[in-house]
């Protein structure tokens, strides 16, 4: 049983900023909700390789299949580094993975979106992984130890790709009509399901004032949003290409863009799984999983032989 | 087609580049398609590494071969703007990924192979070229290293494990032959100080397979079955075209665009 003076103390810790560590004590329910966040980006990570695999054998030049490639690969390994730092409270990876392929565990519903064209996986260069950046910025100072450090590493991977898919989407914004054509149509696509990414607005979200409080976030949704906004409205200017949203606009006194209303019932019929991907993607990882079943089996096996004839020969 | 008799040195170097060069981007081109497919995720992580070994090896070859050219090519000429006939990987690389066991077996196959031919190329007369190997060896002895522990692992895991590695060796037996095809361009590198002397590490390359499979408990196939031949003039299983389709139609799409 938690006591309040348990409560307290570690209450009083996050507040002076002290980091939680694996062995310290901390309530159930801060455990559960590191559990499901981290794992949840985790799984993202995972999910996050399929869209962008998807043009690994198209890719146009060498250059840009190395980087693709490149890029899909640090996925799982960010994907790796999260589910290391949440197996420190004591859960097996195996059942984290078993709570999204079988189970109730979300991802982000991004990934349910497909990837039409070459132009999509810059985009989402651009756009996906900044949104995550901003996120995951303030994620490493999240109040729980190893999820922060994990998110810290993430960053400046991120950082990169992000750098790179601006890098592309520049050279086919001023490149052959049928290159800006093809960006131009990404952004249309991928403009509002990225601003759903930072979740439902303040007053919808459910999880944000337990989270906030004890630090395992630092901001809330809308103001990640808006952060996102005021430097992608800029970055988008630069290169000559049009967000798709007619009410986009300065406001003088706030310092802010202001921007229309996101469409709300689309977020919420992705997250219930009717996402044009949705199904596509979880068949493809139970797939994947339950493929490389036999694969486990026998590396276990082959452990406990060696393992075996180990102890005899001492 | 009498493909070797009339070649330059030049043109013989030209072509010595692009056998080695096909083999990877072919190959790596197969190992990419487990990214995001992978049967762990630490395997993921190491198959993707594999794939980015092989396209960048088969990138600076290319290079190379457009630079020894000198027609104002680049890497992305020979990737993707040639067919089917014209690419001279071995059948071997080409062939769909399979399951793990068979993705597993071709890999430690093409790898110990490749680390007898590169042990030796990294000593070619030609410094640029043999710098370039000298850096891509490094990686090839990881490659090796990785895919004969899963041979092992496999072979003496479960009974599963152990029947698809042994289906695997068996279905890929008959295209290691061509992994010491000789004709006229091997013999003029070889002559120019720029070539690997494939015979001279045959016997070598056969003990350390036969060594590894019987370590994995596996039976070793027939030496003297049936061998397929060929690729090295063109010839090829119809898997390359499916593949080159894929790869190649964006770029072929807009020729003229820039994709750097």
């Amino acid at each position: 049983m938690e006591t309040q003076q348990q409560l307290d103390d570690f209450q009083a810790r996050i507040d002076a900023g002290e980091k939680i560590e694996p062995k310290d004590w901390m309530p159930e329910r801060y455990r559960e909700q590191i559990i499901r966040m981290g794992s949840q980006h985790a799984h993202s990570e995972i999910v996050g390789m399929l869209p962008e695999g998807n043009w690994i054998s198209r890719a146009p030049s060498l250059k840009r299949k190395l980087v693709l490639l490149a890029k899909v690969q640090d996925e799982a390994g960010h994907g790796l580094y999260l589910y290391s730092a949440i197996e420190t409270l004591g859960v097996r990876r195996s059942e984290l993975i078993d709570q999204y392929l079988y189970g109730n565990a979300k991802y982000s519903s991004i990934f349910n979106y497909p990837t039409l064209s070459y132009a999509d996986v810059c985009v989402i260069g651009w756009l996906v992984d900044g949104a995550a950046i901003v996120n995951q910025t303030k994620l490493a100072h999240s109040s729980y130890g190893p999820y922060a450090r994990a998110n810290l590493r993430i960053c400046k991977e991120e950082s990169f790709h992000k750098k790179q898919g601006y890098e592309m989407v520049a050279k086919l914004a001023e490149g052959t009509p049928a290159q800006r054509k093809m960006v131009q149509s990404a952004v249309d696509r991928f403009w509002w399901p990225t601003l759903m990414m930072f979740g439902p607005n303040d007053s919808n979200s459910p999880n944000s004032a337990e989270l906030l409080k004890w630090q395992v976030k630092l901001n809330t949704n809308d103001e990640l949003r808006q952060h996102f906004v005021d430097r992608v409205v800029m970055e988008a200017e630069a290169v000559g290409l049009t967000l798709p949203d007619p009410d986009l606009k300065f406001n003088d006194e706030t310092g802010h863009w202001e921007f229309g209303e996101i469409p709300w019932d689309e977020f919420w019929d992705v997250v219930k799984g009717n996402g044009v991907m949705n199904r596509e993607r979880m068949k493809s990882r139970r797939k994947a999983h339950e493929d490389g079943a036999w694969v486990r089996e026998a590396a276990q096996a082959y452990a406990r032989k060696k393992n075996l004839s180990r102890e005899k020969a001492s | 087609m009498n493909t070797t008799k009339e070649l330059t040195v030049k043109e013989s170097k030209i072509a010595y580049l692009l056998r080695l060069a096909d083999d990877r981007l072919i190959l790596g081109q197969r190992m990419s398609e487990w990214c995001g497919h992978g049967p762990v995720l630490e395997e993921d992580l190491a198959l993707a590494n594999m794939a980015l070994d092989l396209i960048g090896h088969a990138s600076s070859l290319y290079a190379y071969a457009a630079e020894v050219e000198d027609e104002g090519r680049d890497e992305d000429h020979f990737a993707y703007f040639r067919d089917d006939y014209e690419f001279t990987n071995l059948q071997l690389c080409e062939l769909p990924k399979g399951d793990f066991a068979f993705t597993i077996a071709r890999q430690f196959l093409f790898s110990s192979f490749s680390y007898f031919q590169y042990q030796q190329l990294k000593e070619a007369k030609d410094e640029q070229f043999a710098g370039m190997i000298d850096k891509h060896f490094k990686e090839i002895k990881y490659h090796l290293r990785h895919s004969r522990d899963w041979v092992l692992k496999l072979g003496d895991g479960t009974d599963e494990s152990k029947e698809r590695m042994q289906e695997a060796f068996d279905e890929l037996w008959m295209y290691t032959g061509e992994l010491f095809y000789i004709d006229g361009v091997d013999e003029m590198m070889l002559a120019d100080g720029n070539g690997a002397d494939l015979l001279s590490f045959k016997e070598e390359w056969k003990k350390l397979v036969e060594d590894t499979l019987k370590e994995a408990t596996l039976n070793v196939p027939d030496w003297d079955q049936f061998m397929m031949t060929g690729s090295r003039t063109g010839m090829h299983t119809e898997h390359l075209g499916h593949m080159l389709a894929q790869m190649q139609f964006l770029r072929r799409s807009h020729p003229d665009a820039d994709w750097k």
